[in-house]
């Protein structure tokens, strides 16, 4: 029965796991260490203590979430070698110099100002060590840039040549590799989703600390500052989102077919399936609930434009509809979810009830991780839509892996798996430990040598009976 | 010189600084249960919990400069090496999460002392041995790894991985007697004194085996002209040896370190004469898995300008958190 799971299906399975708990953390932490350097910035702007306070409060959940990024992003590192040694031989070349470029322009920076961002308030004072801050969060998007720019090369390869041994060698420009095709709409679109990720857990944070407690200013700033992102991010995202499926429409025809679960083509107008059951097999989509003309309206701006379906595209070429299509609904409905979240919290500030409505507090609240399930949904089409192949229509996945035995990379992937869970569970725990503390005045930062009782959030006092506390401190007496 | 050849030199300096910089991290990790439970391992942590990130980046380097300058290399060495590199991987992991969770978790304090031990010792050992395993050749055909699955695991990879542990050890160890005062230093030392002797002796035999390991290893070193330029080395490195260990009993903060580094530089040439110019012994040369030019050249740019800015602000994180480490750790 577990006949399919040979050495390549095993190494794929690797893949698969170890980068989408490592996307897990970039996608959280590029948006907040974005959000720590503005709360750091009107913090130096305004003098307002508030501010300080969620810097601190968030630099602490920063730090833990940055160190599982950085220790599953070395895994992804390796992973190329050892389960994918002929793509690495094969492509290397052209891919090998842009993750170079990652290291040597964005590891670096992250992980050389990371110290002085969470130890070094007291010891650089308060402008070099805003500046450090602003580093750390540049290093997060220049690290998307270029890991995004080798993914999206794979998806739409552009600007090589191909040598006489079967290696893919750079052409004369690196500019039409590293700009390749689906590059810019794959950059705006993930990096807008880590935004998102992040938006919504801090909105989710901040409700639950006003369901408990709805006079408390830090969790009424962080929910106020969440929601504008949602509200003004999330349009602009499904706008960005449309525009990256009309790109793959040009350039990987067969991923939106599958999105689409158009099994047949359509002379004249496509429906657009809304839900249903595709079935691979009978190459049709069951119990299918459809909008006719819809999709032809969306992808080619015209209700009676032909579209072609996989019954173009040769059984050998056709990637598993069932994964693409589903994948894509849930991204799809969780964006439209944030949407509504984002509307929700407009309402909310113009009848000025935002810190007063229950209702909008838990929604804002169950709505805390699902930036993460959109991300990962998001890959999951992108990834698995772009399958037979690794680098779309030049190489397939079959003919990439290592020469390794399946009991090899059984065995590994069954370590990954234990460790990953036993330890980044923990994590995830410890994170949302902190989340659960009630964030008050005089927040302490990353604290090396405290080895006191935590506090709780019991002998907090309230901030509502501490008025008052909202003005700046005296520089000097602030350690982070 | 030719492209290939500066690409060599960069990867070696990527493997360099990682080796030292990652080296005394993961020192004090295989140190650890020997530091006293409190304010004894609080130090020792604090002293390296600002720059540890940084100098496993050199890790990514080295292997992300591998895949790009000499993609053939990477792709050989890492299925041949495979559950070492799993291990070091995974061992990498423990060892990076206790940074931040024995901060959060005192009642767990413990484990993740253990896990911070357990990974930096997995780590440097598989290190070690991927070392070895690559110097005692890897079996190439058709530009894949051909050879068997425990091909890496051998007496002399084990002794490698031991040298690798000690090396470290020391490094851990000499760093800790720049940063710590009073008796934490001297217990720094008397740790120190016993790590150096354990690298000595194994760096030695090391260096014996490979002369037996290998026809053309040996005729490096002990014929004519070759042998005048490579018994340097082995001079130089004694020297050092001795200084050390004088500076180690002596009064000295620094110098221990210092001349830890110089030892590990010397032992690095060694191993350059050694393989030179195979990248992965006996079969392929750095010309044979090289990148092409066009990747050559556009790297090196790359490097040329990102390099010195990154050395100068790593040498500024390092000078901000300087001194002796206090008692309170950092605020
Ligand atoms: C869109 C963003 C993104 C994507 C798709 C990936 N990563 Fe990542 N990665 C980051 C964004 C990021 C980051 C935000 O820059 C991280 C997260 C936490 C951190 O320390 O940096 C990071 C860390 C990180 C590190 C540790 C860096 C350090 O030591 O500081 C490595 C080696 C990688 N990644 C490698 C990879 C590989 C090989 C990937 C693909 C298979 C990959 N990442 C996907
Ligand atoms: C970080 C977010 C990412 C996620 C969540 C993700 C997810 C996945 C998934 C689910 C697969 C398995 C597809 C299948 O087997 O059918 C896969 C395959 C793959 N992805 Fe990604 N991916 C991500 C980023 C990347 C990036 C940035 C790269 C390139 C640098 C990449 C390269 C690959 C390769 C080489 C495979 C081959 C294995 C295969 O096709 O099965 N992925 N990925
Ligand atoms: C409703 C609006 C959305 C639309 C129409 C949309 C569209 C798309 C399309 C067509 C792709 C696949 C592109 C390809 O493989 O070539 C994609 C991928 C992706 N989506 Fe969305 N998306 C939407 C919402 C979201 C949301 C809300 C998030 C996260 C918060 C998200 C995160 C991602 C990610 C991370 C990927 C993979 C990377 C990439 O290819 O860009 N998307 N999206």
């Amino acid at each position: 029965m577990l006949d399919f799971l040979d050495a390549l299906m095993l190494a794929r399975i690797q893949f698969a796991f170890t980068v989408s708990f490592h996307f897990f953390f970039p996608a959280f932490s590029i948006g907040l260490a974005s959000y720590l350097m503005v709360l750091e910035g009107l913090w130096l702007k305004t003098g307002r203590q508030i501010y300080l306070d969620l810097f601190k409060y968030w630099l602490k959940i920063f730090a833990i979430a940055f160190a599982m990024g950085v220790v599953s992003g070395i895994v992804m590192s390796y992973q190329f070698g050892t389960n994918w040694s002929v793509f690495s031989d094969v492509a290397g070349p052209v891919i090998g110099p842009l993750m170079a470029y990652e290291v040597l322009t964005a590891f670096f920076l992250e992980a050389g100002f990371l110290g002085v961002m969470l130890f070094g308030m007291n010891k650089v004072g308060k402008k070099l060590h805003f500046a450090a801050t602003c580093m750390v969060a540049l290093g997060t998007f220049v690290s998307a840039f270029w890991i995004l720019s080798v993914n999206s090369w794979m998806q739409t390869p552009t600007g090589y040549e191909i040598a006489a041994n079967g290696q893919f060698l750079p052409g004369p420009s690196w500019w039409d590799i590293v700009f390749n095709p689906s590059f810019p709409y794959r950059l705006v679109h993930t990096v807008m989703a880590a935004y998102l990720t992040t938006a919504f857990v801090v909105g989710g944070v901040g409700a639950w600390h006003l369901l408990k407690d709805s006079t408390n200013l830090h969790a009424r700033k962080m929910f106020s500052m969440a929601m504008w992102m949602a509200a003004i991010v999330t349009p602009l995202q499904i706008f960005a989102g449309d525009m990256h499926g009309l790109n793959t429409l040009e350039h990987q025809p067969q991923k939106v077919m599958a999105m689409e679960g158009h099994f047949d083509s359509h002379p004249d107008g496509a429906p657009l399936i809304l839900f249903g059951i595709p079935d691979s097999e009978a190459k049709t989509v069951r119990y299918a609930i459809q909008i006719p003309k819809l999709s032809s309206l969306i992808l080619k701006h015209d209700l009676d434009a032909p579209m072609a379906g996989l019954d173009t595209i040769p059984d050998d070429e056709e990637p598993p509809v069932g994964v693409v299509f589903w994948s894509f609904r849930v991204m799809v409905g969780i964006g439209f979810a944030m949407l509504g979240i984002g509307a929700w919290s407009l309402l909310a500030r113009w009848r000025r009830k935002l810190y007063d409505w229950p209702w909008l507090h838990r929604a804002a609240l169950v709505m805390a991780p699902s930036g993460f399930v959109a991300v990962l949904a998001g890959w999951i089409t992108t990834e698995v839509g772009r399958q037979p192949y690794v680098i779309y229509g030049l190489l397939r996945t079959a003919d990439a892996a290592s020469p390794l035995d399946a009991p090899a990379v059984a065995a590994s992937l069954l370590a990954f798996i234990v460790v990953y869970f036993a330890v980044f569970g923990v994590g995830v725990w410890y994170i949302l430990r902190l989340m659960g503390k009630v964030p008050h005045v005089g927040e302490v930062g990353v604290k090396r040598g405290d080895t006191g009782p935590i506090r709780t959030a019991g002998i907090t006092p309230g901030p509502t009976q501490n008025p008052g506390h909202d003005e700046p401190l005296p520089a000097d007496k602030e350690d982070v | 010189m030719d492209l290939t050849v500066i690409w060599a030199f960069i990867i070696a300096f990527a493997v360099f600084a990682y080796v030292v910089m990652d080296g005394f991290d993961l020192g004090i990790g295989i140190l650890f249960p020997t530091l006293k439970v409190g304010q004894g391992r609080d130090r020792a942590m604090n002293s390296i919990a600002p720059v540890w990130d940084g100098n496993e980046t050199w890790l990514v380097l080295g292997g992300g400069g591998l895949f790009a300058a000499f993609p053939l290399a990477y792709a050989v060495v890492l299925p041949a090496t495979y559950p070492l590199i799993i291990a070091m991987l995974l061992g990498l992991v423990f060892r990076g999460v206790a940074f931040e969770y024995r901060w959060r978790d005192p009642a767990h304090r413990p484990f993740w002392d253990a896990a911070f031990f357990g990974g930096s010792l997995v780590a440097a050992m598989a290190q070690g041995m991927t070392l070895g395993a690559l110097l005692q050749g890897v079996e190439v055909v058709d530009r894949a790894y051909a050879g068997s699955w425990f091909d890496w695991l051998t007496p002399y990879t084990l002794l490698c991985g031991l040298g690798v542990v000690a090396g470290y050890a020391l490094l851990g160890s000499t760093w800790l007697i720049w940063k710590l005062d009073g008796g934490a230093q001297k217990h720094a030392r008397w740790l120190a004194l016993r790590a150096a002797i354990a690298t000595i002796v194994l760096m030695g035999a090391v260096s014996l085996y490979n002369i037996f390991l290998n026809a053309e290893y040996a005729e490096r070193w002990l014929t004519a002209p070759e042998i005048y330029f490579a018994a340097p080395v082995p001079i130089i490195t004694a020297i050092i040896a001795v200084s050390m260990l004088r500076a180690i009993g002596m009064d000295r903060n620094s110098k221990p370190f210092w001349l830890s580094i110089a030892l590990f530089l010397f032992g690095m040439l060694g191993l350059g004469v050694t393989m030179w110019p195979y990248v992965v012994p006996p079969g392929l040369t750095i010309w044979d898995a090289a990148a092409p030019e066009r990747s050559q050249v556009f790297m090196l740019v790359g490097v040329a300008i990102t390099m010195p800015l990154i050395i100068a602000y790593t040498a500024w994180a390092y000078w901000v958190f300087r001194g002796k480490v206090s008692d309170e750790g950092y605020h």
